[in-house]
């Protein structure tokens, strides 16, 4: 798809949740954008055996995805609730083994994305070295630096993302979208194989022929298709357009902290509003 | 008797830690460190800068994660806090759980960033106001990150200090050991060895914490309340809630 395409829109985030496969790898950004509406559609259509990347962490969305069991393994650098406690279902599913957990720290996912958007196959970083967080990943090598002396230094494999999935402002009728200050939003769309973007509302012009608009722009290039999703962050904030829902966050803290109850949030949340666009 | 809070004197403790630090970062969940941060800025005049990840107020605001994390390896990040689920006696931290790992008896979120920013700043003080066995064991169960490292491994960072709801541990890196520097007031030596199961040097006189002096609990109260009253509200509701409410 490229960016004079017109057929990047989407009618609706059901449909943008049927363009993500069964069993992808899957890279969600953890904050400023998270996109719960097309959460709420993969649980909907039923999605199975995702392999989530949270970028770098991750909250409610995991937490979701992993309770209504879409998910198979988990790659992060931390699931919480935040002010509202641990995430529950995450916690829940990886004691009972139910996901396959694969710890990091958050460099590490960002480092990991950035030798694939550099299409290489590794990066390096400082730190890490006798931690748990190391010897747990079989993946994590260190080597010595080849440019010093007696200097170890581990190595990451890239992240290649099947698909990245984010909320943003707006996008334009080109496919470019406005990411506002969420930079490292355009870190997963390179490195991942497709992007798709829900958006408050699609403008009439092009977003990369206004200079200030444009540094702050994912080119359409990068994206494979787009839904609008009016509040499709919510209950998470979008900044300068809503605030967190205090009361609907804790409401899914408490109801999660059991299966049941989890269940039953569910049915009240997600599985009624079949069919609707947010 | 006091005419302080428990918190405000944890929160000008850390303070005066932090004077020699030109940039100051906070991570989530830390009105605490933040409320210090921003007290040792007020106090330098507001040359220091405070980073405070996922504040959404200029001047506080990041420009991300990358960018935090690429500031902390270009050695431009001072001072960061750490805190654990538990921590040992050699300042290893474990954010990750209890057990035998991967199917721990207890989970909980997972390392964040401290398997990295432990390693780069220079100034890390790890803050944990619960101060109970059950959080400062004598080996963690999950290193989500060492407290010291072997020589040839690239460390600029490292514990600087241990600041608990009882007591100040200093940390000396070369042995890999705590050293108990003051008491709260309030409180004593075998109140603090009662509550850690770890090992940790102790001189034949420790110092009680010196509480806040009148200037600069106006400070607190008057400039570093309203401030952080904006990512952290319940927190300061409920310490000043004249000032913040």
């Amino acid at each position: 798809m490229t960016s004079s395409s017109t057929n990047v829109i989407l009618d609706s985030v059901d449909a943008l949740a049927a363009c993500i496969s069964d069993g992808a790898k899957l890279a969600l950004f953890k904050d400023c954008g998270v996109p719960m509406a097309l959460g709420r559609a993969l649980v909907r259509r039923g999605a199975r055996n995702l392999h989530l990347v949270t970028v770098p962490t991750g909250g409610m969305l995991p937490d979701l995805l992993i309770g209504a069991g879409c998910v198979s393994t988990v790659e992060t650098a931390g699931v919480t609730l935040g002010e509202f406690g641990l995430a529950p279902r995450f916690v829940d599913a990886v004691k009972r083994g139910a996901v396959t957990i694969r710890d990091a720290t958050c460099p590490a996912i960002y480092a990991g994305l950035q030798a694939a958007e550099k299409g290489i196959p590794f990066m390096p970083l400082r730190g890490l070295i006798g931690s748990d967080v190391l010897a747990s990943r079989d993946d994590f090598k260190v080597i010595d630096n080849p440019f010093g002396d007696d200097d170890p230094i581990v190595c990451l494999p890239a992240i290649r993302p099947d698909c990245a999935i984010f909320h943003a402002p707006m996008a334009d009728c080109a496919g470019n979208v406005y990411i506002a200050r969420q930079a490292e939003m355009k870190i997963l769309a390179h490195a991942a194989r497709e992007t798709f973007v829900t958006v408050e509302r699609v403008v009439d012009f092009n977003l990369l022929e206004d200079a200030t608009l444009a540094p702050a722009t994912l080119n359409g290039f990068y994206v494979n298709g787009i839904a609008v999703a009016p509040q499709g962050a919510a209950p998470l904030n979008l900044p300068g357009h809503y605030d967190y829902d205090t009361t609907a966050l804790r409401a899914y803290a408490e109801a999660a902290a059991t299966t049941d109850g989890f269940a039953a949030w569910l049915a009240d949340n997600v599985l009624v509003r079949a069919g609707a666009a947010a | 008797m006091a005419d302080h809070t428990h918190e405000e004197l944890l929160i000008a403790t850390i303070a005066g830690m932090l004077e020699p630090a030109r940039h100051i970062a906070v991570g989530v969940l830390s009105p605490i460190p933040g409320s210090a941060a921003l007290l040792a800025r007020a106090r330098s005049g507001d040359t220091k800068k405070v980073s405070i990840i996922g504040c959404l107020e200029e001047p506080y605001r990041t420009d991300g994660g990358v960018d935090l994390f690429d500031c902390a390896a270009q050695g431009r990040i001072d001072a960061f806090f750490l805190s654990g689920g538990q921590i040992d006696g050699q300042a290893n931290i474990n954010l990750t759980g209890i057990g035998d790992y991967p199917r721990q008896d207890v989970r909980w979120s997972g390392a964040f960033g401290s398997a990295y920013l432990y390693f780069l700043v220079p100034r890390v003080i790890l803050f944990r106001e619960d101060h109970s066995r059950r959080v400062f064991v004598p080996r963690v169960d999950f290193i989500s990150a060492p407290g010291t490292s072997a020589s040839n491994v690239y460390r600029p960072g490292g514990p600087h200090a241990l600041v608990t709801g009882l007591c100040v541990f200093l940390f000396d890196r070369t042995r890999g050991r705590f050293r108990l520097a003051s008491v709260h007031p309030g409180h004593s030596v075998e109140e603090v060895r009662d509550e850690t199961g770890f090992d940790f040097d102790c001189p034949a006189q420790v110092p009680a914490t010196t509480p806040p002096d009148a200037a600069t609990l106006a400070l607190v109260r008057e400039r570093i309340a309203p401030v952080i009253a904006g990512p952290y509200p319940a927190f300061a509701h409920r310490v000043w809630p004249a000032t913040a409410a």
